[in-house]
């Protein structure tokens, strides 16, 4: 198979409808879900749909800078994943509960 | 509109039915350790879209980092927590249409702008714009300062979670309590 042939019988806007459609996703999961912990998954889901959109863009143009892009975007999820976590663990010894409707007993 | 989809290349169609079935399931299933193995395989789909678009390392970076680090990690506070189907927080079904509605729109309201711009951005795509050689060497050029900034983000991420992570010992809650006093 030749490796141009995906980007001659392939528009680059199936590539954005797709991360539209993972994007509206997560979104959906993200106003549905009460579980803090499902809560991030659906944030990483959101997260993945815009890397999805940068190295189809970046491909597409022959530019490396969308693909650094995505590095620097693993880098803050992997930080956001590992406080976030330890952050909802905190509050599990607390509250014995992962629910988000819990949070908001928490005062400053 | 869903025949054009036909003429399409069959590895895009199926790489994508898998992703957003994968997708659906993580945000609609009740049972927490479920959605974690669906979003590792939404990742594999994700990973296997990246070899198409000839970008391999980050394929491969996507495997490790995400499926292999941050959903163990997932999975690991899922079962330390002992949280299952039984406890999982229960929400209305209005919620659930308020949430799909909205969803929905976003969608829609995309989905709408970018019907009116269908002109097509391919300039040069290059099979080998993905390979280690070119990433790296952009990376430590151009990129050298946000390159170590984000080191420093993730020590500081490290150091968080590790104090955050940090149960708080028996003198130390007293010592807490009588300064509150």
């Amino acid at each position: 198979m030749n490796p141009d042939s995906i980007f001659n019988a392939l528009d680059i806007s199936h590539y954005i409808y797709l991360s539209s459609v993972l994007f509206c996703i997560g979104l959906f999961g993200v106003l549905t879900r009460r579980n803090a912990i499902v809560l991030l998954m659906c944030i990483e889901l959101m997260l993945n749909a815009v890397n999805l959109l940068f190295v189809a863009f970046s491909s597409y143009m022959g530019d490396t800078a969308g693909q650094q892009f995505v590095f620097f975007i693993m880098v803050v999820a992997a930080a956001e994943a590992a406080v976030g976590l330890a952050i909802i663990v905190m509050i599990y010894r607390n509250t014995r509960s992962t629910d988000v409707g819990l949070f908001v007993k928490l005062k400053g | 509109m869903l025949l054009s989809l036909l003429g399409l290349p069959p590895a895009f169609l199926i790489l994508s039915f898998i992703t957003i079935l994968c997708a659906l399931y993580v945000v609609t299933n009740n049972n927490p350790v479920y959605s974690v193995l669906a979003l590792i395989l939404t990742f594999f789909s994700i990973s296997a879209h990246y070899i198409l678009l000839n970008a391999q390392f980050l394929a491969v970076v996507n495997l490790i980092v995400y499926a292999g680090a941050i959903m163990v990690l997932f999975l690991f506070v899922l079962m330390l927590l002992n949280l299952n189907k039984e406890n999982e927080p229960l929400i209305k079904t209005g919620w659930y249409v308020a949430a799909a509605i909205s969803a929905g729109l976003l969608l829609v309201i995309l989905a709408a702008a970018l019907h009116r711009s269908s002109e097509s951005i391919m300039q040069n795509p290059s099979q080998d714009i993905g390979l280690v050689k070119n990433l790296g060497k952009v990376l430590f050029t151009d990129y050298l300062v946000p390159f170590e900034l984000s080191g420093i983000l993730f020590l500081a991420a490290m150091v968080g979670a590790v104090l955050l992570g940090k149960k708080q010992s028996a003198e130390e809650i007293s010592t807490s309590e009588t300064s509150e006093k």
